[in-house]
């Protein structure tokens, strides 16, 4: 039987409080990894790892958590993407919500993308093949 | 003064698993403060030893090419203390490899009975995620450490 949301949910959560030592409660869907989870660079690699373990699926390089995600000083102003940079960032992620970020898509809030939902939107999407 | 915190390697299982046994001696300095009347090993240095044993079977399984440090501690929990005249064991097996870091679980043993379990992350630093320069020389592995691990590797053909 295919898991449902709520149960990849609860897989993807007990992925982060293994990962990141945090208490049940703090993984809510709307929490961001870095800011509210206080998720590093080396704990997005234990966050993948513990997926593809836990879900059996694989997960390519840069798939989940897009590394160098604006190569192209082009698809930014001002410290803010342009029109063409917020396209292609999201084709990179169809799994993000844009909504918030759209209205000020400024670079340094690019972080708060990577929400607990993400990764359970991509999970659902990786299971549904 | 070196910080060696195992003393030998007794397996060593290229890419796979390593053990090594530390020593501790009331004739450490560390010991005499730690603590004056009641001398304990500190668990920080049972995570050193365990992160000893594991970088080095991180790093040799890229043949000591890239610098290999440790950057997260995942678990570490002891439930004995050692003490002097005791002899520590800490066996390492890695649980991935991937280019820009490795993770390793280990066990911690005291005379042989399990007190302990470490496990670790690495980063290969000039690979690291952060996209930082490193110095070209390999500030990690300068020698000591593997020749601790080189009779357990067979020898190039000529």
């Amino acid at each position: 039987m295919p898991m449902t949301e709520s149960e990849v949910f609860e897989t993807v959560k007990e992925a982060l409080v293994d990962a990141l030592g945090l208490d049940d409660d703090e993984v809510t869907p709307e929490a961001t990894l870095t800011g509210d989870l206080g998720a590093e660079s080396i704990d997005f690699l234990d966050i993948v790892f513990r997926l593809e373990k836990a879900f059996n699926i694989k997960i390519p390089r840069g798939e989940l958590f897009p590394d160098n995600i604006l190569n192209d000083p082009g698809l930014l102003q001002d410290g803010k993407l342009t029109d063409a940079g917020l396209a292609q960032l999201k084709e990179r992620m169809p799994h993000a919500d844009f909504g918030d970020f759209e209205q000020d898509p400024d670079v340094s809030k690019m972080a708060d993308l990577f929400k607990v939902q993400t990764i359970v939107n991509y999970v659902v999407g990786k299971l549904a093949g | 003064m070196r910080w060696i915190w195992i003393d030998r390697f007794v397996e060593f299982v290229p890419g796979r698993r390593a053990v090594t046994i530390k020593n501790v001696s009331l004739a450490e300095e560390h010991l005499h403060d730690h603590w004056r009347d009641f001398p304990i090993q500190p668990a920080s240095l049972m995570i050193e030893g365990m992160a000893q044993t594991a970088g080095i079977l991180v790093g040799q399984a890229r043949d000591f090419k890239e610098k290999v440090i440790l950057a997260k501690i995942s678990k570490a929990e002891f439930n004995d203390i050692v003490l002097p005249g005791d002899q520590i064991t800490y066996e390492a097996d890695i649980e991935f490899i991937a280019p820009e870091a490795a993770a390793t679980r280990g066990v911690v043993r005291k005379n042989g009975e399990v007190i302990g379990e470490v496990n670790l992350m690495f980063s290969h630093v000039d690979r690291n995620m952060a996209g930082l320069d490193f110095p070209k020389e390999n500030f990690v592995f300068t020698g000591s450490l593997e020749r601790m691990v080189a009779p357990f590797l067979e020898k190039p053909d000529a």
